[in-house]
């Protein structure tokens, strides 16, 4: 791995909490890689299990997932639901010998923007540390 | 699909704000390399007029059916460009934006990495755009009727506006009684209006408008449902008094074997109460209550022979029996009126609030200075061998405000004119007294203030510049320890009356409010309004208001003025008759769907159901979803094994090749 290896990473954001935290450090000018590119999805619920392995597949080093607080759903317990899921595929990654760095969650509420930047820090920070990941053959998508 | 995508890319310079950061010209180019891109295009502020004008015109020449907004965030216009496609005739649904500013230009500093990102993110919402589907916006009835939570002055005005608009109001209060903490203020700054007379008069109008029903003494248990539409269960919790019985003559309280002997909540614990009380004197509704946790015949089971309360109850209104009711009603829109907490000054123990009987908050003050109060308006106070009234008064400004230590980093916003009220209260009734304010800042912002903070200096209070680091008893005198920063001296001052002029803090259950409304908190810990300057009383929940100190400090003008606002807000639905639903619901794929069921049990608003239907002859269930419940969180859609289920716009093949633009490019 280069030392100046500057990974790839997808984030899914759920609209009510993370988003709006992410929105949050933009308005309070608080600084972060750039590294992460964010996905607005209305609830961490909806995210698939499978985005996270596509986004890899597709040629991101890691993925986060972001949600409300457990028990701050704006949809009541589609975090929890995300929690149940993603904490499964976590352990899965890793039995098939995915580094399980490359995965994070995280709760950020609307009102953490500085949180968010943590949050942004570490991901990137791991998924640095992993490496690229040619863990999976990519095949170039043409869309 | 029917028509072949012809995508429109719109760049925003958002003044320099997104053009300091991003090469806008350079996204620009890029953008019209991208499939099915027509045109791309900078503007300095695509949401002003001639922005949307420009998008319009080209919607019109060149046929565009698909826009991509790339500028802020989709939270701050994404409905100002939906109305503006719309107008040229595509459907808003056929719209996605780039966040390139609260999440790209904002965070990075470097033009390259904000270029490259804005690049990436346009690239990423082209792939979108071609396969969103039009969506038809639906409308349904929405209920003439609100709820209002907590009846404090923002609850009362905000029910008394509405009421008076001609809807139905429900005010539900947690307390027996309605007015809140302004009833337990003295005088009002700077105009020093007698806070309860001011207030006594709409505490009776909400309690006798015909369009208010005030539920006092009841929570609020459940709210499920949408704008429009909510259906709420409150909870009226057991008076052990008929509310219709009781003519509210109050022998039953002096007759109470356990008469006075508790701290009465409304003198903030420096009058006592009995077991069965009525609050304060002018409480409305004018209805006695049972403290349940100190009543002897309700906790322990016996009270002498007979309940005494109930041998003296001429009208019969003692009920032991009374349970707990609950009533459910539907209403439109919600206003949580919900208020503050005083900071607890305990949480500061240098200044010996807990020590010490003569260091007292603000709020005890008031009381201490009311006519109505305890002491009837006297300031008397035990030194530990006699009393007296006091000599020398300090009065602590920012207690539990501005003060990182306690986790308030935020200004209470009233402290400042309420000490200087005090001060000039504490004048009227000591003439002699010598009286001094600690202050880190004097902030006499509103209207009148300045002349009253003036006023008050004339009076003869000195103000110290100083925040005192120490409160500790010499003899019978208490000592304010503190550098008078002005003059670089440290000073111990002896004093013996001191105030601590305590900050507004949130409810400590506001949670149970956040947990039934789906509410969130800004870094304050008050609750979030959706916009801080242009939805200042709207919240992320459709249909739902903030009014007065739940949603941050206030005085009370302001809290009054917000309880306008947040009742004109909510009275739109209701005037309206009528909602739009959210489009962005999830659909069914019959053909393969296998009927399993898991979505139907995940949906935390039950909006699926399984029906069963013909499918080439076979009798089969397949899920199918109410519109009118759905949210369109796609939680379903994450667990479905056929990904037959598919929140609109929000699709797996809508998203899938969002990941695939984001990853590829790199």
């Amino acid at each position: 791995m280069s030392a100046n290896f500057e990974p790839n990473v997808v984030a899914f954001l759920c609209n009510w909490c993370s988003y709006a935290g992410a929105d949050l450090a933009g308005t309070s000018r608080v600084n972060y890689p750039s590294n992460i590119q964010i996905i607005r999805v209305m609830c961490s619920g909806r995210v698939n299990p499978l985005y996270v392995m596509n986004a890899l597949q597709q040629g991101a080093d890691g993925v986060l997932v972001s949600g409300c607080h457990p028990g701050d759903c704006h949809y009541m317990e589609g975090n929890y639901y995300a929690r149940r899921r993603l904490g499964m595929l976590k352990d899965l990654m890793e039995f098939v010998g995915v580094d399980p760095k490359r995965f994070h969650m995280s709760w950020v509420s609307a009102s953490e923007g500085h949180k968010w930047k943590e949050v942004v820090e570490k991901t990137v920070e791991d998924a640095k540390e992993a490496g690229p990941f040619e863990g999976f053959r990519r095949r170039k998508i043409e869309w | 699909m029917t028509e072949k995508p012809k995508v429109g890319v719109y760049i925003c310079h958002c003044g320099i704000n997104i053009s300091s950061t991003v090469d806008v010209d350079a996204v620009a180019e890029f953008a019209k390399k991208l499939p099915n891109v027509e045109v791309a295009r900078t503007y300095s502020y695509m949401c002003s007029d001639p922005g949307q004008v420009l998008i319009k015109k080209d919607i019109e020449e060149q046929g565009l059916n698909r826009i991509v907004v790339a500028s802020c965030s989709p939270r701050m216009h994404e409905p100002t460009f939906r109305k503006a496609i719309s107008e040229a005739g595509v459907n808003p649904y056929f719209l996605e934006m780039a966040n390139i500013r609260e999440q790209c230009s904002w965070v990075h500093e470097e033009m390259e990495e904000g270029t490259a990102k804005a690049e990436k993110l346009v690239g990423a919402s082209v792939a979108k755009v071609r396969l969103l589907e039009a969506l038809e916006t639906k409308e349904v009835d929405a209920e003439p009727a609100a709820l209002v939570i907590g009846a404090g002055i923002a609850g009362i005005q905000s029910a008394l506006d509405i009421a008076d608009a001609g809807f139905k109001v429900y005010l539900v209060e947690k307390t027996p009684s309605v007015g809140g903490r302004m009833a337990q203020l003295d005088k009002t700054f700077p105009t020093l209006d007698c806070s309860a007379c001011i207030l006594t008069p709409k505490m009776v109008d909400a309690a006798s408008h015909p369009n208010i029903e005030l539920l006092s003494y009841s929570e609020v248990e459940e709210v499920t449902g949408f704008v429009g539409n909510f259906d709420v269960k409150v909870r009226k919790k057991a008076r052990y008094v008929d509310f219709n019985k009781c003519t509210g003559c109050g022998d039953c309280a002096k007759e109470c074997r356990v008469k006075d002997r508790f701290p009465n909540e409304f003198d903030q614990g420096l009058g006592k109460r009995s077991a069965i009380y009525l609050p304060f004197p002018q409480a409305v509704p004018a209805k006695y209550t049972i403290d349940a946790e100190n009543c002897l015949f309700l906790s322990k089971g016996k009270c002498g022979k007979n309940p005494k309360c109930q041998e003296v109850c001429g009208a019969e209104a003692i009920d032991f029996e009374q349970k707990d009711e609950f009533v459910e009603f539907k209403v439109g829109a919600i206003i949580v009126a919900t208020g503050f907490d005083p900071f607890d000054a305990s949480r500061k123990p240098e200044y010996g609030y807990d020590d010490y009987p003569n260091v007292i908050t603000g709020m005890e003050m008031e009381r201490l200075v009311s006519a109505s109060g305890p002491t009837e308006g006297k300031i008397k106070i035990f030194n530990g061998e006699e009393e007296i009234e006091p000599k020398e008064v300090a009065l602590i400004k920012c207690v539990g405000s501005r003060d990182e230590s306690v986790g308030n980093e935020y200004c209470s916003r009233v402290c400042c004119m309420y000490v200087a009220k005090q001060a000039h209260l504490i004048r009227d009734k000591l003439p002699d007294a010598n009286i001094r304010i600690y202050y880190m800042d004097v902030r006499a912002f509103g209207k009148g203030f300045e002349e009253f903070y003036d006023r008050v200096r004339r009076e003869n209070v000195r103000y110290i510049r100083g925040n005192p680091s120490e409160i500790f008893k010499r003899g019978n005198k208490l000592v304010v320890k503190v550098e008078d920063t002005l003059t670089s001296r440290p000073l111990e001052d002896e004093v013996d009356l001191v105030v601590l002029g305590v900050g507004l803090e949130p409810r400590a259950d506001m949670r149970e409010v956040m947990d039934l409304l789906r509410l969130s908190q800004s870094p304050d810990r008050f609750f979030l309004e959706a916009h801080p300057k242009l939805r200042p009383v709207d919240t992320a929940t459709d249909g739902v208001f903030l009014a007065g100190c739940a949603q941050g400090p206030k005085d009370i003008p302001d809290t009054v003025a917000q309880a306008k606002g947040a009742a004109a807000s909510a009275m739109i639905p209701l005037a309206r008759g009528k909602v739009t639903i959210n489009a962005q619901v999830a659909i069914v794929n019959e053909a393969t769907c296998r009927g399993c069921g898991f979505c139907v049990n995940i949906c935390p608003y039950t909006a699926i159901e399984l029906v069963t239907v013909n499918r080439f002859g076979n009798e089969v269930e397949v899920a199918r979803v109410n519109e009118a419940l759905c949210k369109g969180c796609g939680s379903c859609s994450a667990a479905c094994l056929s990904d037959s289920i598919q929140p609109k716009s929000f699709r797996d093949s809508q998203i899938l090749p969002q990941i695939a633009a984001l990853g590829v490019m790199k």
